[in-house]
């Protein structure tokens, strides 16, 4: 089945990467032109991966797997970054003289992920997510220092050290499954690990998954999140606190379909990890100032959610984890639309700054409060029936024994922790009237962007069937 | 399903649901301050005017649930989408319906900022409030039940008073998080039952433990909405804060779901613990009584007083529904209603008068019966329904409760009877001071009665009142066969439980 087409979107995205570092050897640049190519890149891959969705295929040796599962995370990744590349046309806090860099890094990264939910052997995954991440390192620094704080250096010193050494665990874990089962293929690795002796196969199952937890930022692996959230610009921001956890969570689902065996350690790991990251990521959140920081933690609160999922170890618990991080996904976008809209130079903002934005721009207000709201897990949005599925399918796996129903209620006291910090947010952009705050100015595009957004958010939440059906298709696919 | 007569034709009570809806999705894009008004007022008027078909259309012969509709939703976790009503929620949706109009037209001079996301508010709520009274799926229940906090925390904070900030944050936080462990509940009933559809929940045969540990959960949630003694420390400050509409919403319709719950959900999903858990909600009842009513004694604030007299009145409520007999819970449904009517038209009159004086100080409201004749008169007749004078409503509702309580337990009742007085004594006081004052009244003579918008909103009120209080047998009627069902069950159940104990020993 060598079916060559079937990388289309990679293909395209790969163009777009080309063109980049042919326009960032330009001298003289008209940077709406760089932005406008930017824009249709990111439309045109989104377009090759809707083409290519139901394209099945195994390319270059077996270690590259075209298949719903895969197809599905890539029109995902896709989808998000155009909805970056709109709401960051502007990039206001990125020097001009860097931004076809900046593009190319960008599509680089997202390559880098789409390639990593389809890699099906320890190298290619390595590989993919290291082009993906060090991409990422790349685009942190990259914002121009207005205020000479040099936080963007900071954060991406950090962001590079703390991901060298999740790299670290990751390819320990992958030695020891080499080691172990003698192949770097995971088909062959998952047969060869239920006969491979224990505790080493479920040790070195963890280490792998320790890679992507940090990716996902998972407690403990959380640390590199509020400061490289705060020191990257907003649009950076905007894709890091997004779509790389796309490609975390399909390869988390991979790995996890790897542990056999003496799995209960592994539950009752995943079980504190959840919990902690829950209580660290919302209690965290309460005092924070920052709105992107508050993101940031809010973020590995919701890891904690995602991982409830991957704790139940069955179809539906994977395919509601699925459902749960791409409703996460475009959450988080809405939110950040708003962040990088509002923000008029691409400085940081506090929740502060917010005051009378239903006055400033009664549009960003909605699509805030809205995905605001739908993050702290209100009906009917997406927010909500991912956990209230996660939920159930959690007591439901754990056969309502005591340790799971104790699990389900320490998730559901968090999601009324988080409600105060997200109403919070809310409240200073609905009901303060600042007059001397200027008016928010926001191009056609991103608004109608901003709304399809909302829409979405109410009719994922809405009408959940299809798409959890769809998930549970794609998971059944690679178990 | 057996328990459903389903609905073949027009789909009245979805159309009930997301008319409302339909009509705040077009505000949206039309919103001029007066077409807001004009519009939502057009859309509460057909909601209330199509929900009497309702009434008429309604089987009084069944305790089946009527109008009903069915359809898959969520099938991977066999939710479903399912509508339906019976005795015990008919009278709360027609509650809600027709309340409705009446808060838009409250507001008309009252709200004059951002107008028309205050109708979408208003429309939303109205959407989600129907949507607790008939869902018969407990996701659906549940998604409904939270998604009013949204519109209900706007309406408090961004038209709120001047300490809406802290008002509508407690409210949403006490709510939310009472509501927490509902959810847990909700989840561990689907495990026990594999469906979520509430009738096919209803006498089950669970553990005593586990019955207890639902008791609780459902009980956390629904105290808190009623709210019961300990649990009340949200209202006054939400009352307060809020402007007319949403104290009137709030009072007529949000704290009947509470009790609402405990009859739909505590009773039947878990009987054996409302047996053994009833005693102690009687007592914190008697507490909410008591406590409601010395503290209304001692406001300064008239929508404090009618806040806490909302706390003691809600306690009759309570009472009647755990004394489980016929008079207690036919009582404690009509006193439903007739909370809803009466503390409703008194949040009405209170914000008439603070829109002249714009306060709501007792002393500052003082002696106005001289120039508001017919404010005052209205003032009088809601005053002396809330203290249950014969001939009004309360005085049925109160009375029955009373009976049944006196049949179950009489040291209850004479506990229970101070409560009635204390009423009768914060509501005089209240009259008292509004109508003629003491010495040092304020001047109030800049003071112009009401016009004919506030008298058009408050006759239907009043009309209730006396029509509860001298004819109440159409309301219990529609009710009876309802409540007859549920407490033959009760009672079988509770023989069976006797059978078993016996044939054990």
């Amino acid at each position: 089945m060598e079916n060559h087409m079937a990388i289309l979107p990679e293909l395209s995205i790969l163009t777009g990467v080309a063109a980049f570092f042919v326009l960032s050897l330009c001298k003289q640049l008209d940077f709406n032109q760089v932005k406008n190519t930017a824009v249709s890149i990111g439309f045109i891959t989104f377009i090759a991966a809707l083409i290519s969705l139901r394209d099945e295929a195994t390319l270059f040796f077996g270690s590259y797997e075209i298949d719903l599962y895969s197809q599905i995370f890539k029109l995902m990744i896709c989808f998000g970054l155009s909805i970056v590349l709109v709401f960051g046309q502007n990039l206001k806090d990125i020097d001009e003289s860097v931004r076809p860099e900046y593009y190319m890094f960008l599509f680089l990264s997202a390559l880098g992920l789409m390639m990593l939910v389809s890699s099906v052997e320890l190298i290619a995954i390595f590989v993919s997510l290291e082009l993906s991440s060090f991409a990422i390192y790349l685009l942190v620094p990259m914002r121009s220092d207005q205020k000479g704080l040099r936080i963007q250096m900071e954060a991406g010193i950090k962001y590079i050290l703390f991901g060298v050494m999740a790299t670290g665990f990751m390819l320990f874990g992958m030695s020891y499954i080499f080691g172990l089962t003698g192949s770097t293929y995971l088909a062959e690795i998952m047969t060869g690990l239920q006969t491979a002796p224990q505790p080493a196969a479920i040790f070195a199952v963890i280490m792998v998954l320790a890679g992507f937890f940090f990716k996902l930022a998972v407690f403990p692996m959380h640390f590199w999140v509020p400061d490289i959230y705060e020191g990257a610009s907003n649009e950076t921001t905007g894709f890091i606190a997004t779509i790389p956890k796309l490609g975390a969570v399909a390869l988390l689902i991979r790995i996890m379909t790897l542990a056999t065996g003496e799995t209960q350690f592994l539950i009752y790991l995943l079980m504190v990890l959840a919990v902690s990251s829950m209580f660290y990521g919302n209690l965290s959140a309460l005092v924070q100032k920052d709105v992107k920081r508050m993101l940031g933690f809010s973020g590995i609160a919701h890891a904690g959610f995602i991982l409830l999922g991957l704790i139940t170890m069955n179809v539906s618990g994977y395919s509601t984890a699925i459902y749960y991080i791409s409703g996460y996904v475009i959450m988080n976008l809405a939110c950040f639309l708003v962040l990088c809209s509002v923000s008029r130079e691409g400085e940081n903002l506090a929740i502060e700054d917010l005051k009378g934005l239903h006055k400033r721009q009664p549009v960003l207000a909605f699509i805030l409060a809205v995905g605001l709201f739908a993050l702290a897990g209100i009906p009917p949005f997406v927010g909500f029936m991912g956990k209230f599925m996660l939920l159930t399918l959690t007591l439901q796996a754990g056969a309502m024994s005591k340790i799971y129903l104790i699990l389900i209620i320490l998730a559901a006291i968090n999601t009324g922790i988080a409600i105060y910090y997200y109403l919070s947010v809310v409240r200073v952009a609905y009901t303060t009237d600042q007059e001397n705050y200027p008016d928010v100015l926001v191009d056609g595009l991103t608004k109608t962007v901003g709304m399809a957004l909302v829409l979405l958010i109410i009719l994922m939440g809405a009408l959940p069937s299809k798409l959890v059906a769809i998930a549970d298709a794609a998971v059944k696919t690679i178990m | 399903m057996d328990s459903l007569i389903i609905n073949e034709g027009f789909p009245l009570l979805s159309f009930l649901i997301f008319f409302p809806l339909a009509g705040a999705v077009v505000m949206l894009f039309f919103n001029g301050e007066s077409f807001a008004r004009w519009w939502t007022l057009f859309i509460t008027t057909i909601t209330a005017i199509i929900s009497i078909k309702l009434v008429t259309g309604f089987d009084l012969s069944t305790h089946k649930y009527q109008f009903a509709e069915a359809h898959n939703w969520i099938p991977q976790l066999n939710i479903s989408y399912i509508l339906g009503v019976d005795g015990i929620s008919i009278l709360l949706v027609m509650l809600t319906t027709i309340i409705m109009p009446f808060c838009v037209t409250a507001s008309w001079k009252y709200i004059s900022t951002r107008v028309a996301q205050f109708m979408i508010c208003i429309l939303i709520m109205e959407t989600a409030m129907l949507g607790v009274f008939m869902a018969l799926d407990f996701v659906l229940f549940y998604v409904m039940w939270e998604f009013m906090l949204i519109p209900m925390y706007m309406l408090i904070a961004v038209w709120g008073g001047p300490r809406k900030i802290y008002a509508s944050i407690k409210f949403f936080l006490y709510t939310l998080v009472g509501s927490i462990l509902l959810l847990v509940a909700i989840i561990a009933l689907y495990l026990k039952n594999g469906s979520f559809f509430i009738p096919d929940m209803m006498w089950q045969s669970y553990s005593l433990t586990f019955q207890i540990y639902v008791f609780l959960a459902f009980f956390l949630a629904f105290a808190i909405k009623v709210p019961m003694f300990p649990f009340h420390t949200w209202l006054p400050a939400a009352h307060v804060e809020a402007p007319t509409a949403g104290s009137v919403i709030l009072a007529s319709v949000l704290l009947k779901m509470g009790t609402y719950g405990f009859l739909r959900f505590c009773l039947p999903i878990t009987p054996d613990a409302t047996f053994a858990l009833a005693p102690y909600v009687l007592w914190l009842s008697i507490a909410a009584i008591l406590y409601g009513g010395f503290t209304a004694l001692a406001q300064h604030d008239m929508k404090k007083l009618i806040a806490y007299s909302s706390v003691g009145h809600m306690g009759f409520v309570t009472l009647g529904i755990f004394v489980l007999n016929m008079q207690g819970l036919e009582g404690a449904i009509i006193q439903m209603i007739n909370h809803g009517v009466t503390t409703g038209a008194l949040f009405l009159c209170v914000g008439m008068l603070y829109e002249r004086t714009h306060s709501r100080e007792l002393s500052v409201a003082a002696g106005v019966g001289k120039y508001m004749p017919w404010y005052v008169t209205f003032l009088a007749f809601f005053s002396l329904s809330s203290f249950g004078f014969p001939g009004t409503n309360s005085f049925i509702g109160e009375f029955l409760i009373l009976v049944g309580t006196f049949e179950a337990n009489i040291w209850l009742a004479l506990a229970a009877i101070p409560g009635a007085v204390l009423a009768a004594a914060y509501m005089l006081r209240l009259l008292q001071k509004v109508v003629w004052g003491g010495t040092n009244n304020p001047d109030q003579s800049y003071l112009a009665d009401l016009g004919f918008r506030e008298i058009f909103t408050l006759t239907p009120f009043l009309l209730f009142v006396f029509w509860i209080g001298l004819h109440p047998q159409p309301f219990i009627d529609l009710m009876h066969t309802s409540v007859v069902h549920l407490l033959d069950q009760l009672t079988n159940w509770q023989q069976q439980q006797n059978i078993a104990l016996l044939t054990l020993r």
